[in-house]
C-alpha cells in the first residue's frame, strides 16, 4: 500500500462538494500559499519536489514554471484537460470525482506564475463534466478563494473553462493555445516556448491536470516531503488508467516504484489477466510509447525486474524498453492481434494528424493503408520494411511530437511482433480473425 | 428557413462567454459559440449558421469554417435526432468493441456515417474518449455509456424511441432507465 496524495479522500462521501472537501483540509494549501508564501518560495517548492509533468512527457514543472518571463506583468495558466491519448482516462477521474482539487491547484499554481487569468482547456467530449468542475469554481469563488482580493491579500484571479472542439492534436500545448484562441489547432513552431510567448503572446505556463493537482500537496507539506516519495529519479505518486484485457481496469494511484508485476497482478491493482489468459503484451504510457512484450513489461533486458517509474519503464532505451508517459497501462492478452492494434493505432494518428508537415500528414496515412492491406491478407513481402523506414521517415522531421507519437509504435511493434507481422503476410489463411480480440496464433510449425 | 438568431437566453450565454477573454480577443469564444450553434440548430452547422456566428464575433466567414471543418465535435452536414458517437479505437476494440459496432449497424440497419431512415439515429465512429477501462462505449448528447453489452444496446436504443425528446437531456438516462 503506498501513500496516496490525489486520491487521499476520494472515498469520502460528498467529497465532490465544498464542504466536505474543506473539512478534509481544501484549500489549506491556499490560504498557506497566499498569506505566507511568495510567488517564489513556491516555485521552489515545487522545483525541490522533482515533480515531473504528468501529462506524457515527464518534464520537471518547477522548472518549466521558472522559465516564464516575468518582465510581462500580463502571464496566464493554462491547464491541459484535453486528455485524448489512447489508454489515458485519469484525468477526467480527478474532475469527475474530487474537482477541488483541480480547483486549488490552479489557484496555488497561479499565484505562483503571477497570473491573475487561468483556463481550464478541457476537451469538448467531456461536456457532461463542465457542470461539475464549474460547480466547484462557483463554489470557490463564493467562499472567496477566486475572484478579487483573494482572502484580502490583494491578489485578484479569474479562473474560466474552455471547451474544445474534438482534435487529439490539442493535447500539445501549443496547438492547445491556438485553439483557445479560436483557431485551428496546429501545433506552433518553437521556440520561442509558451513560457516566453504563449496565449495572446503573453507568458504563459500549460501544464496537465494531474501536475496541477498535486501542487496543493506539495504547498503544504514541502517540496522535499514530496521528494522522499517515490524513487529518485520519480518522486511521488502517479495515477495510472489501467485498461485492456486486465480484470480490474480502472484509475489507481500508485507510489512511483511498484513493481510491475505487483501492478499487473495483485488483486490491488489490475487483478490479473481477464479470463484467466496469458499476458502477450502492454503498451504502459499511452498508445504513443513503445510496446513490450510480457517477458519485457515484467523484466528488463538483464533480467532485473522492472517497477513502475520513468527510468525503470525506459531501461533498454527503444530497443528494449518503454516509457511511462501519460500512465495509460493497455495490457494485451494472447488472443489480442498485434498487427490490427497497430493498424487501428495508425488510423488513429492519421485521423488527427493536422496536416501541417507533410512527413506527418502523409505517413501517417501511408502506415495505415500499408497496415490495412497485411492485416487484411493482401501484405506483400516489402510491406514490413516499407513500414519501418516510413515510420523513420516521420519521426524527427515534424513541428510537434504527433509524429514521433505515431511512428514509435509501429517500430516498436515490429521489432518485437516481426514474426506476427510475417504471418500476416506469408500465410494470412492461418491467422483469419474478424477482430482485434480473436486472433490465435496458428503454432509456428504449421507455418 | 427562419432567421437564424441565438435565442435571447443563449444570447446572454454567449456575451458571457465573449468576458471570459481579454478585450479583442473574443475570437477566443467561437468553440464554444459553435457548440452553441449547433445545438440551437438542429445539431449541425450549416453556412448560414456558420456566417451568424463570424457576425456576433466580428470575424471572417473563412475563420469558422475552418475550425468548424478542422474540429471532429461539429457536423457539417444534416445528422439524425440522435448521433451515436461509438469509439472504435485499441482499448476499447480489446474488450470487443468492434463486434459491439457490427451489431449497432446490423441492428439500425446503417452503417458509419449514415442516418438512420426514420431520422432517429445517425451513427458516428470517434477516437478515444478517455473511457479505455469501461469500454466499450459510445457517447450520445451529454452522456457516456460505458460498458456495452448488446442487451445494453437494445436498452438504448428502446430508451431514446421510447422518451419524449424534450426531456432526453433534462433527465440522466443513466438512473432512469438504469442503464448502468
Amino acid at each position: 500500500m503506498g501513500a496516496k496524495i490525489l486520491l487521499e479522500h476520494i472515498d469520502k462521501p460528498g467529497i465532490r462538494g465544498y464542504d466536505v472537501y474543506r473539512q478534509n483540509g481544501g484549500y489549506r494549501a491556499v490560504e498557506k500559499a497566499v498569506k505566507t508564501m511568495t510567488p517564489d518560495e513556491i516555485v521552489n517548492e515545487v522545483k525541490t519536489s522533482v515533480l515531473r509533468g504528468r501529462g506524457g512527457a515527464g518534464f520537471p514543472t518547477g522548472l518549466k514554471w521558472s522559465f516564464i518571463d516575468k518582465s510581462n506583468p500580463t502571464r496566464y495558466l493554462v491547464c491541459n484537460a484535453d486528455e485524448s491519448e489512447p489508454g489515458t482516462f485519469k484525468d477526467r477521474y480527478i474532475i469527475q470525482y474530487i474537482p477541488h482539487l483541480l480547483v486549488e491547484g490552479m489557484i496555488v499554481s497561479s499565484f505562483a506564475l503571477g497570473a491573475n487569468t487561468a483556463y481550464i482547456y478541457m476537451r469538448g467530449e467531456f461536456r457532461w463534466l463542465f457542470p461539475i468542475l464549474q460547480k466547484a469554481i462557483d463554489e470557490a469563488y463564493a467562499n472567496g478563494f477566486l475572484g478579487k482580493n483573494i482572502l484580502g491579500t490583494g491578489y485578484n484571479l479569474d479562473l474560466y473553462v474552455q471547451s474544445g472542439g474534438g482534435a487529439y492534436i490539442c493535447g500539445e500545448e501549443t496547438a492547445l493555445l491556438e485553439s483557445l484562441e479560436g483557431k485551428r489547432g496546429n501545433p506552433r513552431i518553437k521556440p520561442p516556448f509558451p513560457a516566453i510567448k504563449g496565449l495572446y503572446g503573453c507568458p504563459t505556463v500549460v501544464n496537465n491536470v494531474e501536475s496541477i493537482a498535486v501542487t496543493p500537496w506539495i504547498v503544504n507539506n514541502g517540496g522535499a516531503e514530496y521528494a522522499k516519495l517515490g524513487t529518485e529519479k520519480s518522486p511521488g505518486t502517479k495515477l495510472i488508467s489501467a485498461c485492456g484485457n486486465i480484470n480490474k481496469p480502472g484509475v489507481y494511484e500508485i507510489e512511483l516504484g511498484l513493481p510491475v508485476e505487483e501492478f499487473l497482478y495483485s488483486d490491488e491493482y489490475c487483478g490479473g489477466i481477464a479470463g484467466g489468459k496469458q499476458l502477450k503484451a502492454c503498451v504502459p504510457g499511452g498508445s504513443s510509447v513503445p510496446i513490450l512484450p510480457g517477458e519485457l513489461l515484467l523484466k528488463t533486458a538483464a533480467g532485473t525486474p522492472r517497477n513502475m517509474s520513468y527510468e525503470s519503464l525506459s531501461d533498454g532505451g527503444f530497443a528494449t524498453g518503454s516509457m511511462l508517459g501519460s500512465g495509460g497501462f493497455i495490457v494485451f492478452d494472447e488472443n489480442a492481434c498485434i498487427v490490427r492494434n497497430l493498424w487501428n493505432f495508425a488510423s488513429f494518428y492519421h485521423h488527427e494528424s493536422c496536416g501541417q508537415c507533410s512527413p506527418c500528414r502523409e505517413g501517417t496515412g501511408w502506415m495505415e493503408k500499408v497496415l490495412h492491406r497485411i492485416e487484411h491478407g493482401h501484405g506483400n513481402q516489402g510491406d514490413i520494411d516499407l513500414l519501418v523506414d516510413i515510420a523513420k521517415k516521420i519521426e524527427g522531421n515534424t513541428i510537434c511530437p504527433l509524429g514521433d507519437a505515431a511512428a514509435w509504435p509501429v517500430a516498436s511493434a515490429i521489432r518485437h511482433f516481426r514474426d506476427e507481422f510475417e504471418l500476416h503476410v506469408k500465410h494470412p489463411e492461418l491467422v483469419r480473425h474478424h477482430y482485434m480480440n480473436d486472433y490465435v496464433a496458428p503454432a509456428l510449425h504449421t507455418a | 428557413m427562419s432567421e437564424i438568431k441565438f435565442k435571447p437566453e443563449t444570447m446572454a450565454q454567449v456575451e458571457a462567454i465573449i468576458k471570459r477573454y481579454p478585450e479583442g480577443r473574443q475570437k477566443s469564444a467561437l468553440l464554444p459559440i459553435l457548440h452553441l450553434a449547433q445545438e440551437e440548430f438542429d445539431n449541425w452547422l450549416d453556412v448560414p449558421v456558420m456566417d451568424y456566428v463570424a457576425s456576433i464575433l466580428s470575424i471572417e466567414p473563412i475563420e469558422v469554417y475552418e475550425v468548424a471543418s478542422f474540429y471532429t465535435m461539429y457536423n457539417l452536414k444534416p445528422v439524425g435526432k440522435y448521433v451515436l458517437e461509438f469509439c472504435k479505437t485499441g482499448p476499447c476494440c480489446l474488450v470487443g468493441a468492434e463486434k459491439i459496432q457490427d451489431y449497432i449497424q446490423a441492428k439500425l440497419g446503417i452503417k458509419v456515417g449514415e442516418t438512420t431512415a426514420d431520422g432517429m439515429f445517425t451513427l458516428k465512429t470517434v477516437e478515444c474518449m478517455a473511457a479505455c477501462g469501461y469500454g466499450p462505449m459510445m457517447q450520445v448528447g451529454d452522456h457516456y455509456y460505458e460498458r456495452l453489452t448488446e442487451e445494453k444496446v437494445d436498452r438504448i436504443f428502446d430508451y431514446f424511441r421510447n422518451t419524449d425528446p424534450s426531456k432526453v437531456y433534462k433527465t440522466d438516462p443513466l438512473t432512469v432507465a438504469g442503464l448502468n
